[in-house]
């Protein structure tokens, strides 16, 4: 029997049992449905979460005094001062693929104005900080390189502190003078909003102040916390994070042997351990999801099995008109397979509506293509293994005894 | 002899068939020798067993001998493996078996097509082709739509018949073929035999209906798994005298 014939076929014996072809279908239909929708929610979140990293600053490498400290060994607290501004001003100077650099000390504390005051951190950069974390100056201006080399007593605020300390987010607040930790400074510029980022911080709770002037008159140190670079594109992410590695060692006086004792993080890093977070729970999702499309599969079997059984004398003439054994197993299992695949596209079709009921909700969701196609795979071999065993019952069917069957 | 220049169409060498059933070995066939020629119109008669449906399982090779040899068509059958007898029954056997078995919710020409299904030198038009005068032959071309629900027990045989025909079989096993029909139609159905034996089909017919061995041109008679009798039949009663002599039907019945 050829191919088309065998689907004319099993299309005839699953139109003639609607219901009950539909029934086992819905494992199927909800199986693939929720896998599609994990994979979709999966996806979905690791895209926003990578739009939010890219949002906190372009090919953003991050170099941090001590070694690398991920075995958790406690280390020397001097090895935490190792980074000076000498060494922001070298790589300002040297590293070609840096295109902004920025020294950075923060700390927290209160920061009042007349009688209002709320809870912030201050960070003290470079003016190139701006460009690195892609902050925009909505009004006044950043404050200068002429303010880092006089240490000038300026900043530069988020829209929460405008909010908290003069009570409206609009208020033309640049001129005025809020005092971080009893230090005055005069706001230059106000920063436009970005909101809260995927983990829930208030990335407007900032203030930003020359570092010169943080170092001196807040934390009193003469090291940097870190410094922050942006690399000229992506691609050149890992070069740069050389070329930083040669200059801070050359400064640092490292002997070939010797372990950095700073380390360099870059962005790609960071999207890559919340990728695998993410990964791993999808993956936990989909397995569970999974386990549905086999207790459908296995349905699947159980009604191929009762239709074996119910068509025996079917079988048996078709057997005496010369059909071989194996045109009758194909027979089923094109039926099994079609049951399954109608099923997988029913189920894609029932999680793309969910989708896009959930991204309009808010939820986000993106349905990967190979998901797609991952299903109708799993959906076809489904088919396959589910339908095998009632198939080889079937073709084993001895046709004297099947066309007698009652 | 002039039964030399007939073509033999089946030929059975000392066919025996045992079966096991628990210890004991039962012996179905012991040892069953004719030649049917091509155009006979055999009956093959017996109680129940005396081996007549093994004997009809080794014709329509749902079974091989145990011993002995079955040639159908001059093809040797006993050691021919499963699927080669399948295709052997697609190409050179027509059944028709006593309760119709059509398809249900399918149509008379589909029920018709299915042998050819099983034949890839058919295309669809040229199974529906041979369906459709198939059909016409047993006097259905009116009802080719027409599914097997919708249809009286006589129509459903004569769309059995037809599927039979289809594939233009050396022979045609008739199993049974009027059992389950009133009167009437069961003679309508042996007049087309009668009419397929006219135009020179093969045609055996399993029964223990003794009278329709009248309207047959042999009769083979089976005891205990052996041939009893073997005789041609020299007088054929023509079915439609029979047909003519029947009460006048009551077509409220």
């Amino acid at each position: 029997m050829n191919f088309t014939n065998l689907i004319r076929v099993a299309m005839r014996a699953i139109m003639n049992n609607k219901m009950r072809t539909f029934l086992s279908m819905l494992g199927i239909i909800i199986g693939v449905a929720a896998v599609i929708i994990m994979m979709a929610i999966g996806q979905g979140s690791k895209m926003s979460i990578r739009g939010e990293l890219s949002k906190m600053g372009t090919n953003l490498l991050t170099i941090r005094p001590g070694a690398d400290m991920r075995g958790g060994v406690r280390q020397d607290p001097s090895a935490m001062q190792t980074l000076k501004v000498a060494d922001y001003e070298s790589i300002k100077q040297k590293a070609t693929l840096a295109r902004y650099a920025s020294a950075e000390v923060s700390s927290g504390g209160q920061v009042i104005y007349g009688a209002n005051n709320t809870t912030t951190t201050i960070y003290g950069e470079a003016p190139e900080y701006l460009d690195i974390k892609l902050w925009e100056v909505e009004k006044g201006d950043c404050y200068t390189e002429d303010d880092i080399r006089k240490s000038a007593k300026v900043c530069v605020v988020g829209q929460t502190i405008v909010e908290e300390l003069f009570g409206d987010k609009g208020y033309d607040c640049v001129g005025k003078t809020i005092r971080f930790k009893s230090i005055p400074f005069r706001i230059v510029g106000v920063l436009k909003g970005k909101g809260y980022n995927s983990w829930g911080m208030d990335q407007d709770n900032v203030m930003i102040a020359p570092y010169t002037t943080v170092m001196k008159r807040i934390v009193a140190q003469t090291y940097l916390s870190s410094i922050v670079v942006s690399a000229v594109s992506e691609e050149k992410s890992d070069d740069c994070i050389e070329e930083i590695n040669e200059i801070l060692r050359e400064n640092h006086k490292l002997k070939e042997g010797d372990a950095n004792d700073f380390t360099v993080h870059s962005q790609q890093e960071m999207m890559e351990t919340m990728s695998t977070t993410m990964d791993t729970i999808t993956i936990i999702l989909v397995v569970a999801a999974a386990f549905s499309l086999l207790v459908a599969g296995i349905g699947i079997m159980n009604i191929m099995l009762v239709s074996v059984t119910e068509r025996t004398k079917e079988i048996g003439l078709r057997m005496s008109v010369g059909a071989r054994g194996k045109d009758i197993s194909r027979q089923f299992l094109i039926e099994a397979v079609m049951i399954s695949l109608t099923g997988g596209v029913l189920g894609v079709l029932l999680g793309y509506l969910l989708c896009t009921a959930a991204s309009s909700m808010g939820l986000p969701c993106s349905i990967p293509l190979w998901s797609v196609i991952l299903s109708f795979t799993v959906c076809a071999c489904i088919g396959l293994i589910f339908g095998f065993v009632p198939a080889r019952k079937a073709a084993r069917m001895d046709p004297i005894e099947a066309i007698r069957y009652e | 002899m002039s039964e030399d220049k007939r073509k033999v169409v089946i030929e059975l060498d000392n066919v025996k068939r045992d079966f096991k059933v628990g210890d004991e070995v039962v012996h179905a066939l012991r040892g069953i020798s004719f030649k049917i020629y091509e155009g006979e119109f055999v009956t093959i008669m017996g109680t129940s067993g005396s081996g007549k449906s093994t004997l009809l399982n080794q014709l329509g090779c749902l079974d091989t001998p145990t011993s002995g040899e079955y040639y159908l068509d001059g093809t040797p059958v006993r050691k021919m493996k499963r699927s080669e007898r399948a295709i052997l029954r697609n190409r050179k056997i027509g059944f028709v078996f006593q309760n119709y078995n059509l398809l249900a919710k399918t149509t008379s020409v589909e029920n018709v097509e299915l042998p050819l299904m099983y034949n890839n030198k058919y295309n669809a038009r040229q199974r529906r082709e041979a369906a459709v005068k198939a059909l016409q032959a047993v006097g259905l071309g009116d009802r080719l739509e027409h599914k097997s629900n919708q249809m009286s027990g006589g129509q459903m045989q004569r769309v059995a018949i037809a599927r039979a025909l289809v594939n233009d079989p050396a022979v045609i096993l008739a199993d049974e073929a009027t059992g389950n029909l009133d009167t009437r139609t069961s003679y309508e159905m042996l007049l087309l035999f009668q009419k397929l034996h006219h135009e020179g089909r093969t045609i055996i017919f399993v029964t223990h209906n003794p009278e329709i061995a009248l309207y047959s041109s042999r009769n083979i008679m089976l005891r205990d798994g052996k041939i009893r009798e073997d005789v041609v039949n020299e007088n054929i009663v023509d079915v439609r005298e029979v047909i003519a002599k029947l009460p006048v039907q009551n077509d409220e019945d």
